[in-house]
């Protein structure tokens, strides 16, 4: 690959007809392509779709590892390292792209990055500016080093155990917004199309219709239509990146990506680059034109090291043999830092160590914990899970009865999209955890059913014969149950709990009604010590505004100070 | 007439009006054609009448048998030859559904769905006695891809050739059931849509019912706010009885549910009877059904009502009960 043909030495002195080599490009786009596929092949698998050939006895997982993209992401390892001071589980797999960037530099951003891919897509598909135009707006700017400065920002918040990266981290920022907004968006309007024509009754289209849900039942279409709080947000926010790159090619992967920025600084030693021959350039600019990373690969400038992406649009543009990438590049040419101020660095390490205080002194976590913080089972103690969670929304993608939610404002500005379960959506199913196997930080903690249930060992890690993973505590709000304030029988809250024995018990009482007679009905209560807080009583609760059942986060296991009785506190 | 430079040619006249003239009729007579004279826009429902799958009775042979003591698939292959076997129910090219109670995610030990070699071994008899199709399906309680799995029925059917559908939404429809109680509700249709129905209940402790057998098995193809039935689950229950007349019943009492039902959960809670009944009447066998919870026929509201509207006879030892041991 380093053979260099460029010196046009032997043949003479006049230029030579020049040979791109065009297959380093045609790799790269095999490579987004394959990458791009295979990250929504695994998002699409996020779901479990009923392994029917199983037997009854066997474990309910899904069959493909669907976190891996977000367990090779270096930003995921990296902060979650600086936050918790440890390396979870499978995120050791970011180590390998850590090193090759170390090595090669931002090939993630090009080659592998399904958002930068995306990106990619969006802004060269009938891009907005053409020609000279076009060239300009892919010179290098000032702004585009806001990502590094959001970067130190972000790592001076984990530092102090406040992880918001995931905000901003490309990986879970696209997992989250295909998950909780974009598919089901999607789902919501081919169902609509489908189900139209499955109504009519006419043959033809019901066939049409059914073979569209079996087209679709496996990847696109989940089996119940979900629905996320605010998906419009995370929808809207998606949509205007995406849209941006009409204006700007890749505006989000050049100013805003802090894995970007990452791997920019990553890449300072990388012994992999371009190399340029400003003597024999003539000043075309067509490096420019399909530049993506906007590293300055054109003459007369050092190539942007921290910026490039490397996509090989510009050696396969160069109609000279200016622009060559080769291994051990002459240095003269490259610009290996990144353009940082040191007193910009300084301010946004500065800000990000203020916004935790300022955060913290709010009244939510410490004094004031809002009961609806209903956090996944098996999930850390709230401090711990912030550390940790990167809101990437899988929790949410997997659970079978779409109970996980991001959050909005519930736990704080800090808790934005971190998952809490929402009753009257779903409910926590008994005996299900995927939610804690398809986690990649170990927010939630990788739970096996006997635990989740108590059987062997329930709270932490290790602990023998437990009792179950509590989420929450069912209360009863008597002015609303049939059977306390209506005289009317109902108890679905008792046929529904999980629990052996129930949770919720009854006991038969005769009551009056308005015209003076009188009827025995089964009234319900919770008994705490048996209740995990699953919510299936609340979701099946017939008053369904506001349901006469609710559960709120007191007594969970994760929590040592948020528990209610002292025989019946659940945390170990 | 001199036309002055403003003024437009008769052909321009004529076309510009002749468009502007069917602008406004076009608008016109959609908005007509649109107008709804109803005072209350609400959409119509299907309309639906009582759905009779049951056969004609044969006089000589049992209508209903009990056997005990065996695997579930000889407790099925004898109850049906005991009842003069599945030809007498299933015809050659039926389309047969099984309705199983596959309402939880629990394991076939815990005895909270019906059990999955049984299921499996009546598929194997409908499709022996010449049946094109045979469908098994239920609306479950938990999330149903993995009430399906963790009780082992979509396995065990599946293995034989059954089809296993899921309920998904966009298979319901709104039904006019007609009932005391039930007026419209949406309805899974794949279990009505069927030559014949084999309901496959299991017997099971249920706090407000007391037990749950046959004809609560029917909450099974609803959809909706079926939460609200408990209201007046008895009636409830009959209405739907009503509505679902199957072909044969066949009661699941392998392993019985004592306590703690409807879902259980506790292995103590379970009891190992190894009996099965089959027969044409839905309300004898719940009334047999009740026996192994200690509960008379009597006893059981939904029961009472069913009878009093002839939909079968609870007094179930007035009928040729056909008893069979298999130890």
């Amino acid at each position: 690959m380093s053979a260099s043909n460029s010196a046009p030495g032997p043949r003479g002195p006049e230029v030579v007809k020049r040979k791109p080599r065009m297959w380093l490009r045609r790799a790269r786009r095999i490579s987004q392509v394959a990458f791009l596929g295979l990250f929504f092949f695994l998002l699409f698998q996020t779901e479990f779709r009923g392994a029917f050939f199983r037997g009854a006895a066997d474990a309910i997982r899904l069959p493909y590892p669907v976190s891996i993209f977000l367990e090779m992401d270096p930003l995921v390892a990296f902060s979650t390292a600086v936050s918790t001071h440890a390396l979870y589980g499978n995120l050791i797999w970011a180590l390998a792209i850590i090193g090759l960037t170390i090595l090669i530099g931002r090939f993630f951003c090009g080659w592998v990055c399904p958002l930068g891919t995306l990106h990619h897509f969006f802004s060269s598909y009938k891009p907005e500016s053409k020609g000279n135009k076009r060239i300009d707006t892919n010179r290098y700017k000032r702004w585009m080093s806001i990502k590094y400065y959001l970067l130190f920002g972000l790592i001076a918040m984990s530092l102090f155990t406040s992880l918001q990266t995931g905000i901003l981290d490309p990986i879970p920022f696209l997992v989250r917004s295909l998950s909780v907004s974009i598919i089901p968006a999607v789902n919501f309007g081919l169902r609509g199309a489908l189900d139209f024509f499955y109504a009519t009754n006419v043959p033809a289209l019901q066939w049409a219709a059914d073979s569209g849900y079996y087209l679709f039942g496996s990847n696109l279409l989940s089996f119940k239509p979900q629905y996320y709080h605010w998906a419009a947000l995370v929808g809207v926010i998606f949509i205007f990146i995406a849209v941006l790159n009409r204006a700007i090619t890749r505006f989000w992967c050049r100013g805003i990506c802090p894995l970007g920025a990452l791997m920019g600084i990553l890449a300072r030693y990388s012994v992999f680059g371009m190399e340029k021959k400003h003597s024999q350039c003539d000043d075309c600019n067509r490096c420019l034109l399909h530049c993506q990373g906007a590293c300055d690969p054109q003459g007369k400038v050092p190539w942007r090291q921290a910026e490039c992406h490397l996509c090989f649009n510009c050696e396969a543009a160069c109609p000279q043999d200016v622009i060559r990438f080769r291994f051990f590049p002459e240095t003269a040419a490259v610009n290996p830092t990144p353009d940082l101020k040191r007193r910009r660095v300084l301010e946004s390490v500065a800000a990000g160590l203020v916004i935790l205080p300022v955060v913290r002194a709010s009244t939510g976590l410490a004094k004031d914990y809002n009961p609806g913080v209903i956090r996944p089972p098996g999930s850390l103690s709230e401090t711990e899970f912030l550390a940790r969670c990167i809101r990437c929304g899988e929790c949410m993608k997997v659970c079978p009865t779409n109970a996980i939610q991001p959050a909005l404002l519930e736990s704080g500005i800090e808790g934005l999209w971190t998952p809490i379960l929402k009753m009257r959506v779903g409910y926590c199913e008994y005996s299900c955890v995927l939610c804690s196997q398809v986690c990649p930080t170990g927010a939630i903690w990788k739970l096996t059913e006997s635990e989740k249930l108590g059987k062997a060992g329930g709270g932490t890690p290790g602990a023998k014969n437990a009792g179950p993973v509590k989420i929450g505590t069912a209360f009863y709000d008597q002015g609303r149950c049939l059977p306390w304030t209506m005289a009317t029988p109902c108890i679905v809250c008792e046929e529904f709990c999980p629990t052996s024995p129930k949770a919720i018990w009854v006991r038969a009482e005769t009551v009056a009604r308005r015209d003076g007679s009188t009827v025995t009905v089964q009234r319900p209560r919770v008994d705490v010590d048996r209740c995990v807080g699953c919510g299936i009583c609340e979701n099946v609760c017939p008053v369904q505004d506001r349901p006469a059942v609710y559960v709120t986060n007191i007594g969970e296991t994760r929590s040592r100070t948020n528990q209610i009785r002292l025989e019946s506190g659940s945390y170990r | 007439m001199v036309m002055s430079e403003e003024d437009i040619s008769r052909r321009e006249f004529l076309k510009r009006g002749a468009c502007a003239g069917a602008g406004v009729v076009s608008a016109c007579g959609i908005g007509l054609w649109l107008r709804s004279r109803s005072r209350n826009p609400g959409r119509e429902l299907s309309a639906s009448l009582v759905r009779n799958y049951q056969v004609k009775i044969e006089p000589g042979l049992p209508p209903m048998a009990v056997v005990s003591g065996g695997t579930p698939a000889a407790l099925a292959a004898a109850a049906l030859e005991a009842l003069g076997g599945m030809r007498r129910f299933v015809s050659r090219g039926d389309v047969v559904v099984l309705k199983p109670n596959i309402g939880w995610d629990r394991a076939p030990q815990q005895a909270a769905n019906t059990n999955p070699e049984l299921v499996k071994a009546v598929a194997q008899l409908c499709f022996e006695a010449g049946a094109k199709k045979v469908v098994v399906t239920d609306v479950s309680c938990n999330d149903a891809r993995r009430c399906f799995m963790r009780s082992g029925i979509a396995g065990a059917a599946e293995s034989v050739g059954a089809a296993v559908i899921l309920p998904e939404e966009r298979k319901f429809r709104d039904y006019r059931i007609h009932g005391e109680l039930l007026s419209v509700w949406p309805i899974f249709t794949p279990i009505l849509e069927a030559d014949k129905i084999i309901n496959m209940p299991i017997v099971k402790h249920h706090n407000l019912s007391r037990v749950t057998m046959g004809m609560k098995n029917w909450y099974g193809i609803l959809g909706g706010r079926r939460n609200q039935l408990h209201q007046n689950i008895d009636l409830g229950i009959a209405d739907l009885a009503t509505f679902v007349r199957p072909t044969l019943t066949v009661l699941d009492a392998y392993r019985v549910l004592m306590a703690n039902g409807p879902q259980g959960g506790n292995l103590n809670d379970v009891k190992l009877v190894k009996t099965v009944a089959a027969g044409i009447d839905p309300v004898a066998i719940d009334a047999f059904g009740a026996t192994f919870l200690g509960l008379r026929a009597e006893q059981i509201p939904y029961i009472r009502i069913a009878h009093e509207r002839g939909l079968g006879n609870r007094n179930y030892s007035e009928l040729q009960v056909k008893y069979v041991s298999l130890e």
